[in-house]
């Protein structure tokens, strides 16, 4: 019986992350637009609010196209692999303290690092199933960009796993009772919010797609449902990493007067807005400056937060 | 330094939040023409009401795109077009035609909704694009002003023949 309920649970919660991801398309282009002095799509239903369900129909209907030339099987199996991968990831996110699909799960963080490690496969696999050139150039960007920024995401959040003494994502939430993480741990939240940034593969660090030189970048050949699934699985990376920035650093679901899980809500729209914002304001950089802000500005400065946290620990 | 001017320019495109936005929504709220708007093109009358295009041609000739096509006939004392059509699907509005009438019979007003589900249906005749008024020049009559009455207005065609040394 309550196998029964939490695999229901466990449904309920993805359906929900899969309709807010898409849902996200129209929050992003709403905002995008009243940050340009527009006003964004707002004819479908209430100020736009159905133009999710004519994207889809548009999507479905489109011819679900797989180029002769493409490695049939890799290909079909790439957006899979990116969908599924950041999906899992939601697993050990504690919405509330009663509501989380593995939330108390004692390796939780390393769960988490491993679902957006696998995540890179899917993408690399679409730029090398596709054949293309451009599909090739953007994946190779996205394996280069995804695995040597994944390096310091992983070392600025075990400043946090050394605070609580525990991978366990409860555990973390229940240690912020006091003080949010992001007090002790300003750089580690820096460090990790710019890697989850390029992890997501948002603007400034959209190099993997980068429309203006690799046409869709990764992408390129993909059509219909194929390529919306690479969509909403962007999106439902932005609420991934904005989830794990909520919950490592900025204390889950706990609050004063509202219930655990609207605080968590909140704090994670905030930060769904804060990526939106970024794509609206920021430049993307040069490939080169790309890889050298990762190697060799963040890694070293997570490597000093990492020691300075133990220092302080110990000391 | 860059991340200074990273935080700096986010939050100036957030307080963009709070900015009007330019977006005229357009077939709920009409956007603000002049009247020297460069829309659709009508063929006007003289305050007696007569027509006042005299088919001088000169509207067919300066049009860039070809658009214009007329054909002059003649009542007693007067030349008139025969025919007065206008390809609305080739005009591009350039207002030349109007600038080119010696009578002011051609003028472009703000109108510019003139969409169409056959293409055919693009091409006005004069009877489409004949108005009741005088348009943008009240008080102006070509014959009053030129003081004949299209002398020489029935006399047969130039033969062109004729005219080689």
């Amino acid at each position: 019986m309550t196998i029964l309920l939490s695999l229901i649970q466990a449904i309920c919660i993805l359906l929900g992350i899969v309709i807010l991801a898409a849902l996200l398309t129209w929050v992003e282009r709403r905002l995008l637009g009243f940050w340009q002095d527009r006003l964004g799509p707002n004819r479908v239903g209430w100020e736009g609010t159905l133009q999710v369900v004519a994207d889809m129909v548009k999507i479905f209907f489109k011819e679900d196209w797989t180029p002769p030339f493409a490695e049939k099987k890799l290909f079909i199996l790439a957006p899979v692999i990116v969908m599924a991968t950041l999906l899992l990831g939601f697993a050990i996110i504690p919405f509330t303290p009663s509501i989380g699909i593995a939330a108390d799960l004692n390796i939780g963080v390393l769960f988490f690092l491993g679902m957006t490690s696998l995540s890179v496969y899917g993408v690399v696999l679409a730029g090398w199933a596709s054949n293309s050139k451009f599909s090739l150039l953007g994946g190779m960007r996205a394996a280069a960009q995804m695995i040597s920024y994944e390096v310091f995401m992983g070392l600025a959040l075990i400043g946090v796993v050394m605070l609580t003494g525990s991978f366990d994502m409860v555990d973390i939430v229940k240690a912020q009772a006091g003080l949010w993480f992001v007090v002790p741990q300003f750089f580690g939240f820096v460090l990790f919010l710019i890697a989850g940034i390029a992890e997501a593969h948002r603007l400034p660090f959209d190099l993997p797609e980068g429309e203006n030189e690799l046409g869709a970048g990764f992408h390129t050949e993909y059509s219909s449902m194929k390529f919306g699934m690479f969509f909403v699985g962007e999106y439902a990376g932005i609420v991934l990493i904005s989830a794990m920035t909520v919950v490592l650093y900025f204390g889950g679901w706990q609050g004063q007067f509202l219930p655990p899980g609207l605080w968590f809500a909140l704090k994670v729209s905030v930060f769904i807005a804060f990526f939106i914002l970024l794509r609206a304001a920021l430049p993307r950089p040069r490939y080169d400056q790309l890889m050298s802000y990762g190697w060799k500005l963040m890694l070293p400065l997570a490597i000093v937060n990492l020691a300075v946290t133990g220092a302080v620990i110990l000391g | 330094m860059y991340i200074y001017s990273a935080l700096r320019t986010a939050w100036l495109t957030f307080l963009h939040l709070f900015h009007a936005t330019e977006t005229v929504q357009y077939p709920e709220q009409k956007p603000k023409l002049s009247p020297r708007y460069r829309g659709r093109i009508v063929l006007t009358r003289d305050p007696d009401g007569e027509e006042r295009c005299v088919s001088c041609y000169l509207c067919a000739a300066v049009c860039p795109c070809d658009c214009i096509d007329l054909q002059k006939t003649s009542e007693p004392d007067k030349w008139i077009p025969e025919y007065f059509r206008i390809n609305f699907s080739r005009c591009i509005f350039c207002g030349f035609c109007e600038e080119a009438c010696p009578t002011s019979a051609i003028q472009l007003i703000p109108d510019f909704e003139m969409s169409e589900y056959n293409r055919q249906s693009l091409v006005y005749e004069k009877e489409n694009l004949l108005i009741a008024g005088t348009g943008k020049v009240p008080d102006y009559n070509f014959y009053r002003v030129a003081g004949v009455k299209g002398a020489g207005a029935n006399a047969a065609p130039v033969d062109p023949r004729g005219l080689l040394p």
